[in-house]
C-alpha cells in the first residue's frame, strides 16, 4: 500500500512533467498543423540554459530567464525559419524540425561539451519532505508538482476565459475567418509557438536537475512526447493530460513491480523447460516487467491506432 | 560476375526502350566495373561498399519520401530487421549446412524487410504526412527497444554476428576477400536500382506521384490512396531489406545501432541533401554523405555540425537538394547558354566559399579553446599550425569571413541577373 503510493507520486511528477512536453506540442499541432520534431530540443536548451543561468545568478533567476529566452528563440524559429519553409508544405516543414532538432543537439555538444553537466536542484529545496514507510520524499518533486500544476491552470485559465485565449481558440478552427476580422493571425501563430516552446523550457529546467542534463536528453524523451498526444488524440489538451498521467504512472509502476513473465506462465499450467540456453522462446521465460516497461507506451500507442486511431479524447482521425 | 546482363535484361523485357533510355544504366555498369581498378587500395573498396548499401536504402527511402510523399522516421527498422535474419540465416545455413549460396542471401533479407513492412503498413498508411510519421517513428523506437529485451533474436548490447564464409564457394568464389564482396554489392545495387527504376515507371508508381499530389482526386479517379501507399511502402521495405542483406554480407555484424532513430535520421538527411524529386538525387546524397562521414570525421570533430547546418540550410532554401540545383540548370544549357552563367559564379561563390571555410576555422578555433585539454593551445588547421588563442588570428578569420559574405552579398544581383539572361530564350522576353 504505502509502495503504490510512493509510485502515485513518482508516476505523477512524470507525468506532469510530460504534460508540460505534450501540452505545448498539441497546441502548436492543432493551431498550425506543424508537428514540431524539435520540441524536446527545446526543452532541452531550458535545462542548458538554466544551468549556464544558474552557475551565475542561482536556480532561481534560471527557472525565470532560461524559459523565457527559449521562448523568445522558439518564436525567432518559427518567425525565420518554419514561415518560410511553410509554403512548400507540411512534409518538408516536419524535415525542417528535425532538422533543427538535429542541429541544436549538436550545438549544445559544440558548447556544452558531450558529457552531463553539473545542473542541481537548489540547496533550499534538498531535504526530505515526508517519507512514507522508509521511502523519502524529496521536497523538490512536490515543488516539481506545484509548478506544473500551476502552469496548468494558468493555461487552461488563458485559453478559455481570456480575449487572448478566445482568438486562440478560433484561429485553431477558423484561420482564414479570424483574420477576415482583423487580427493578425501569423502573430498569433508566433506567439503560440513561443509560448509552446518556452513551456518545454519550463519543463527542462525543473527537470535537468533530477533526470540530468545531457545532450541526449532531448532524444530520450521526444519520441515519448509524441507518442503521448497520439494516444491522448491529436490536438487535445485534455487528452495530452490524461495520456501523460497514464504514460506516467504506467512507466513508474511497472518499473518497480518484478513481476516476471515465468511467474505468469506458470500460474497459467506451462512448465518451464529444464534448459533454457538452446531454447528460441527463451527471452519470453526471462522477460521481467521493469525490462519491458519503457516500451509499454510505444504498444499501447499501437494498440490505440488500431482500435481507436482518434486517440483517447481526440476528436480527429488520427 | 554477371552484373553485366542486367540492363540488357531490363531492355529487352520491355520493347520500344531507346539507346538512351539504357544508355544511363550501361555507363553505371562500366563505372562500377572499373572503380575497383581505379580505387585499389582496400580502404577505398571498404568506402565504396558502404557507399553502394547507402544508395540502395536511399533508393528505396525515397520511393516514400520523393515518390509516395510519405515521410518515414523508422526507416532503419526494416534494413536492420532483414539484416539480423540474414546473419541469422547464415547462420543456420553453416550450423545444418544447407545448400545456400550467399549471394542470393541479400533476397531473403528483402523478403524479410516487406513482410515487417505489410505488417506495419497495414496499420500506418492509412493516412499519409504528419500521422504517417508520426506512427512510422512510434513503431521505429519500439523495435528498437525490443532490441534490447528480445536477446534471441536481436542478440542484446553485443548485436549478433556471423560469416560470410559459410558453405559451398559460389562458382569457385568464396567472398572472402573485399573485392568479391564489392562485386557481389555491385550487382545487387544495380539490379535493385533498375527495378525500383522500372517500379516508378509502372502504374503504381505513377499513381503513387498521383496520390503525393493530391489524395483526393486521385481517389476520385477511383483509385484507393490507402491502397497505393501500402503498395509503395511494401515495395520500399523489401529493397531496405535488401540493403539489409548486403550489410549483414559486408560487415557480418548487426548491432541495435542498425534499428535505432539516428540511422533512420541519417537516411532522411541523405535522401533529402541528394534531392527528393529526381530518381537519382538519394544517389548523389549517398555518396555525398559517405565522404563526408569517412573523409571529414578524420579532419574535424565537429562535422556533424557542419552536417546539420547544411541540411537545415537545404531544407529552408534548397528543397530540391543537389539534384534540383543541377537540374536547374538544364534550361540553359538547353539554350546554349550555360557559359553565360560561369563568370558571374566564380565571381560569387568564390568568395563564398572563402567565407564559409573562415567561418568554419572560426569555429574550431572556439571548439579548441573551449574543449581542448588544458595547457594545450596550439591546434591545426588547413595544414599549418597555429596558437589558437591568438587574438590576431581571430580577428584577421573575421575580417576574411565577414569579406568573403560581404563580396557575396555585393555580386549576388549580378548573379540573379546573369540567371535570368541565361534562362530566357533569345528575341523572347524584352
Amino acid at each position: 500500500m504505502d509502495l503504490i503510493l510512493v509510485n502515485l507520486i513518482d508516476g505523477l511528477v512524470t507525468g506532469l512533467l510530460l504534460f508540460m512536453l505534450s501540452a505545448g506540442l498539441t497546441l502548436i499541432f492543432s493551431m498550425m498543423g506543424v508537428l514540431n520534431f524539435a520540441h524536446a530540443s527545446f526543452y532541452m536548451l531550458g535545462a542548458y540554459f538554466a544551468y549556464q543561468i544558474s552557475t551565475y545568478m542561482g536556480f532561481w533567476a534560471g527557472l525565470l530567464i532560461a524559459p523565457l529566452i527559449v521562448g523568445i528563440a522558439g518564436a525567432g524559429v518559427e518567425r525565420y525559419g518554419l514561415r518560410k519553409v511553410h509554403q512548400y508544405g507540411h512534409v518538408p516543414e516536419l524535415i525542417f524540425t528535425f532538422g533543427l532538432a538535429l542541429l541544436i543537439e549538436e550545438l549544445v555538444q559544440y558548447i556544452w561539451g558531450k558529457n552531463h553537466v553539473a545542473y542541481s536542484a537548489p540547496e533550499v529545496l534538498q531535504f526530505t519532505l515526508f517519507s512514507i514507510s522508509g521511502n523519502a520524499i524529496p521536497a523538490y518533486k512536490i515543488f516539481m508538482i506545484f509548478v506544473s500544476v500551476s502552469i496548468f491552470i494558468a493555461l487552461l485559465y488563458v485559453l478559455t476565459r481570456t480575449r487572448v485565449g478566445m482568438i486562440i481558440q478560433a484561429s485553431l478552427t477558423y484561420p482564414k475567418t479570424v483574420e477576415a476580422l482583423g487580427h493578425n493571425v501569423p502573430l498569433v501563430f508566433m506567439g503560440v509557438f513561443g509560448v509552446g516552446t518556452a513551456l518545454a523550457g519550463v519543463a527542462g529546467v525543473i527537470a535537468g536537475p533530477v533526470l540530468g542534463t545531457f545532450p541526449g536528453m532531448a532524444f530520450l524523451l521526444g519520441s515519448i512526447v509524441f507518442v503521448t498526444i497520439v494516444i491522448g488524440g491529436l490536438g487535445s489538451l485534455w487528452g495530452a493530460l490524461v495520456a501523460s498521467l497514464l504514460i506516467g504512472w504506467i512507466t513508474t509502476f511497472a518499473a518497480s513491480y518484478n513481476v516476471g513473465m515465468e511467474d505468469l506462465l506458470t500460474l497459467i499450467g506451462f512448465t518451464k523447460p529444464e534448459d533454457l540456453s538452446e531454447s528460441a522462446l527463451r527471452d519470453l521465460w526471462t522477460l521481467t516487467l521493469p525490462q519491458i516497461g519503457p516500451i509499454l507506451p510505444y504498444i499501447l500507442m499501437v494498440l490505440i491506432l488500431v482500435f481507436r486511431p482518434q486517440g483517447l479524447l481526440g476528436k480527429r482521425d488520427a | 560476375m554477371t552484373d553485366t546482363t542486367t540492363p540488357k535484361n531490363a531492355s529487352s523485357s520491355l520493347s520500344g526502350l531507346t539507346f538512351g533510355a539504357v544508355l544511363p544504366w550501361i555507363l553505371a555498369t562500366l563505372f562500377l566495373l572499373v572503380m575497383p581498378f581505379i580505387f585499389t587500395s582496400n580502404s577505398a573498396i571498404t568506402i565504396m561498399n558502404q557507399m553502394a548499401i547507402t544508395i540502395i536504402f536511399a533508393l528505396a527511402y525515397n520511393m516514400l519520401l520523393g515518390q509516395g510523399g510519405m515521410l518515414s522516421f523508422g526507416h532503419a527498422v526494416y534494413m536492420g530487421v532483414g539484416g539480423f535474419m540474414c546473419v541469422h540465416i547464415m547462420n543456420y545455413v553453416e550450423d545444418y549446412s544447407l545448400p545456400l549460396p550467399l549471394p542470393l542471401l541479400p533476397l531473403f533479407g528483402g523478403l524479410f524487410g516487406m513482410g515487417l513492412a505489410t505488417i506495419v503498413g497495414s496499420f500506418s498508411t492509412r493516412k499519409a504526412g504528419t500521422v504517417f510519421a508520426m506512427i512510422s517513428l512510434g513503431v521505429g523506437e519500439m523495435i528498437a527497444a525490443c532490441s534490447i529485451i528480445i536477446v534471441a533474436f536481436f542478440g542484446g548490447e553485443e548485436g549478433v554476428s556471423g560469416d560470410r564464409t559459410y558453405g559451398l564457394p559460389f562458382f569457385g568464389v568464396e567472398v572472402l576477400q573485399q573485392i568479391e564482396v564489392y562485386y557481389l554489392i555491385a550487382f545487387w545495387l544495380l539490379l535493385s536500382a533498375v527495378l525500383m527504376f522500372l517500379f516508378s515507371r509502372t502504374p503504381i508508381g505513377r499513381m503513387a506521384n498521383a496520390v503525393r499530389d493530391n489524395p483526393e482526386r486521385a481517389e476520385f479517379l477511383g483509385y484507393s490512396a490507402r491502397w497505393v501507399r501500402f503498395f509503395s511502402f511494401v515495395a520500399s521495405g523489401f529493397f531496405c531489406g535488401v540493403a539489409g542483406g548486403l550489410f549483414a554480407i559486408n560487415y557480418e555484424i548487426l548491432t541495435e545501432e542498425n534499428l535505432n532513430l539516428t540511422q533512420s535520421g541519417a537516411i532522411l538527411l541523405i535522401t533529402f541533401l541528394g534531392g527528393v524529386g529526381y530518381f537519382f538525387g538519394p544517389i548523389l546524397g549517398a555518396v555525398l554523405f559517405t565522404l563526408l562521414q569517412t573523409i571529414l570525421s578524420l579532419q574535424t570533430e565537429i562535422w556533424q555540425l557542419y552536417l546539420g547546418v547544411l541540411f537545415v540550410l537545404t531544407v529552408m532554401y534548397f528543397p530540391g537538394g543537389m539534384a534540383g540545383i543541377l537540374m536547374m540548370h538544364v534550361p540553359a544549357i538547353r539554350l546554349g547558354k550555360a557559359r553565360l552563367l560561369v563568370v558571374p559564379y566564380i565571381r560569387t561563390l568564390v568568395p563564398a566559399i572563402i567565407g564559409t571555410l573562415a567561418g568554419a576555422a572560426l569555429l574550431e578555433i572556439f571548439f579548441h579553446r573551449r574543449h581542448a585539454p588544458l595547457g594545450e593551445e596550439e591546434m591545426t588547421l588547413f595544414w599549418t599550425s597555429f596558437d589558437s588563442h591568438s587574438d590576431v588570428i581571430l580577428i584577421s578569420l573575421l575580417a576574411v569571413c565577414f569579406g568573403g559574405f560581404w563580396l557575396t552579398r555585393k555580386t549576388a544581383p549580378q548573379m540573379a541577373e546573369a540567371w535570368h539572361k541565361a534562362n530566357t530564350p533569345d528575341g523572347g522576353a524584352a
